[in-house]
């Protein structure tokens, strides 16, 4: 092995794979077939995390950064300056191998610039999924970009071997899209979107009649789009979010705020910042609508399309809508507790399951790890809150946010925490 | 008040509860022999004899009351090391011989059952970061070699992670704190204790090193220090995740 060599192209690959933030590696479920090497934890493990306070759970490469495109948002467009490197199959191979052998990774995150043309792109990532799983017995979690515009026959190979499929659809309004990426369009990302639900699909149907049906990507299928590239709204993104989530089962969508490293008249300027805290309030935006059972437009109006930066989506919700409160925490159904600011999920399954054993006030709820201090002007008990005369003040919201220290919640966390 | 004085097994600790219920002592303390040292003049002692049966007829109470779930909870109440451990454990199962026929360990609202949920979060979180963050070293007789030094004793809670995991190769974690570890030879994970002159040897391995190995640790290192994006610093949010006591062995950060 030419280890210098090869750790030049690793830091040339790792570098420009970088701008992916989807790292987890949930949603595995393959066990290690005797005597073989790897099994996947359905949660998922964040092995590392990178001084942005990313995970780092899988080792997240490029095959190469030789590309044929110029995508203006990308630093492998074609017209840039940079240098470029590929990797062979075996290197990959080895390199993933190492590293899970020494516990430094869940597996292998593999995406690629077009270096010729699609289909010859995909089929080498293919190759490398294929020799881990089947010379090496891997049964560690791999994710695969699908090259837009291969073929359906590619794509069904690659969902046989890797854990996870993406396609990033980075910006998301076609108007961005054709600006800034003029060789790309909406309609050839979402065609193996589709391939892929349609296989998911047909998997679990399969499933039902034979039992050994191979599997298929068994964690399904997530995307990213870049925030802050173009005008969008953030009413615009996350009616984008739901819709992919409803019409192709994704299991995530990754918001990555756009990282000024490129000068192009097209794109915010060079020192601009990076919008972390709006990125921040879109995966909590992501979180009510996927876990707390919110709708894209109760969070957004289109009077008002951009998340509150001061307080979150939740809080921000609980603000407009002060007649729903106070809630009674021994009687609310589930979904009422849920909309309670300072009231997480795990929070709401100890006070349904306490509840059942003794009548609840504001000191159980502290100890049951609420943010009370948020909580306890929309909760009411048997006893009386004095706390609950403050909802209807003009100044709620002002009395509200002197009493939290707002905390920066790691989006990429595979536990969001939230509110 | 009757202290009761145990050898600090598990199975100690679960024959002492069998006979706080046997000998009628209320109110009644356990604690582990080692820890004891206090004689007080209030209270008489009273020593355990470990005893596999009684041990067993209390898990069997158990397991009938709040099944393995409940019991796997206990044991890590045990396995953190807390100094009311003990206290906690007598508590849960005199509650869960009282209301048998509830899941008393979801009563949130009682202090002692809220103390065991913190417990167990904490000891899981552990076991979580053991899985995250053991890193191996691949040495001259290709075992796979991890040193830890875990806030509780978590090494018995994730032998099953670490053999699912590898099973084609043989690998080594050992507690720098606790003096013992797990040895997988491709067959079987077994305990050892190493003796005093070999510890010394499992703390410093840079000489038995296999001849790959820093190459691969360097690789680690710089892909680490690559797929970090430097406009979106956050020290913060780096230090809360990966706190600063585990550095020292996560070859990532040495
Ligand atoms: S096709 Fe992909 S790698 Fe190539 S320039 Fe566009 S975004 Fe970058």
């Amino acid at each position: 092995m030419n280890f210098p060599r090869l750790q030049e192209k690793l830091e040339i690959l790792a570098d420009a794979a970088k701008y992916d933030v989807s790292c987890s590696s949930s949603g595995g479920n393959r066990k290690n077939k005797k005597g073989g090497l790897g099994d996947s934890h359905a949660t998922g493990i964040c092995h590392s995390y990178t001084e942005d306070g990313r995970c780092v759970s899988l080792l997240k490469i490029l095959l190469t950064n030789h590309c044929i495109y110029d995508c203006a948002y990308c630093v492998s467009r074609k017209s840039n300056d940079i240098k470029r490197a590929a990797f062979t199959v075996e290197e990959v191979v080895d390199l993933t191998i190492n590293f899970y052998r020494r516990n430094y990774i869940e597996g292998l995150f593999l995406s690629s610039g077009i270096f010729k043309d699609a289909e010859t792109t995909m089929e080498r990532l293919v190759r490398v999924a294929k020799k881990l799983r089947k010379e090496h017995n891997f049964n560690g979690y791999i994710h695969l970009k699908s090259i837009p515009g291969a073929s359906d026959e590619i794509m069904k190979e690659a969902g046989l071997y890797a854990d996870r499929l993406s396609i990033n659809l980075e910006i998301p309004t076609t108007r961005g899209l054709k600006l800034l990426a003029p060789e790309k369009s909406h309609d050839q990302m979402i065609k193996p979107m589709g391939f892929i639900k349609n296989e998911l699909n047909l998997y679990k149907e399969e499933k039902k009649i034979f039992k050994n049906v191979p599997k298929f990507a068994p964690a399904g299928q997530s995307t990213q789009m870049i925030v802050g590239a173009t005008d969008e709204t953030d009413l615009k993104i996350i009616k984008v979010a739901d819709h992919f989530y409803q019409n192709f089962k994704l299991k995530r969508v990754y918001y990555s705020g756009y990282v000024p490293m490129l000068e192009d008249k097209r794109l915010p300027s060079i020192d601009s910042q990076v919008p972390m805290l709006r990125e921040n309030r879109l995966y909590q935006a992501d979180w009510l609508m996927r876990f707390y059972g919110f709708k894209a437009d109760e969070i957004l109006e289109k009077s008002n399309p951009f998340l509150d930066l001061e307080v979150d989506p939740k809080l921000a919700w609980a603000l407009r809508n002060r007649e729903q409160f106070p809630v009674n925490i021994n009687t609310a159904t589930k979904e009422m507790i849920l909309r309670v600011p300072g009231i997480g999920r795990k929070s709401m399954y100890k006070i349904l399951t306490a509840r059942n054993f003794q009548k609840l006030n504001l000191e159980h709820l502290r100890k049951m790890g609420v943010a009370t201090n948020r909580a306890k002007y929309f909760v009411e008990f048997e006893s009386q809150n004095i706390f609950n005369k403050y909802i209807d003040d003009f100044n709620f919201r002002k009395i509200i946010l002197q009493g939290m220290k707002s905390k920066f919640q790691n989006p990429f966390s595979e536990q969001l925490t939230l509110f | 008040m009757t202290i009761l004085l145990y050898d600090g097994t598990f199975e100690g600790l679960l024959t002492a509860i069998f006979e706080v219920y046997e000998y009628k002592f209320d109110p009644a303390e356990i604690i582990a022999e080692e820890r004891y040292n206090t004689e007080s003049i209030f209270s008489a002692t009273h020593k355990v004899s470990t005893d596999q049966e009684k041990s067993d007829r209390v898990l069997k109470r158990l397991e009938k009351n709040i099944g393995k779930k409940g019991i796997s909870q206990l044991l890590k109440v045990y396995l953190s090391e807390n100094e009311n451990a003990e206290r906690l454990i007598l508590s849960a199962v005199s509650q869960s011989i009282l209301f048998p026929n509830e899941y008393i360990l979801e009563n949130f609202a009682n202090s002692d059952i809220m103390e065991i949920a913190k417990i167990t979060k904490s000891v899981s979180r552990e076991v979580h970061r053991m899985h995250a963050f053991v890193r191996f070293e691949k040495l001259q007789d290709e075992v796979y070699f991890a040193k830890i030094e875990p806030d509780f004793n978590v090494l018995p809670l994730i032998i099953r992670h670490f053999k699912n995991r590898y099973q084609d190769q043989k690998w080594m974690i050992y507690d720098l704190r606790r003096h013992y570890g797990i040895f997988y030879d491709l067959n079987e994970a077994q305990f050892f204790e190493p003796a005093l002159e070999q510890t010394s040897q499992l703390k410093r391995t840079e000489n038995i090193l296999h001849e790959e190995e820093i190459q691969y640790q360097k690789l680690w290192q710089r892909y680490f220090f690559k797929t970090n994006i430097p406009e979106r610093k956050n020290m913060n949010l780096h230090v809360q995740s990966l706190p600063k006591r585990y550095w020292k062995y996560l070859t990532e950060k040495l």
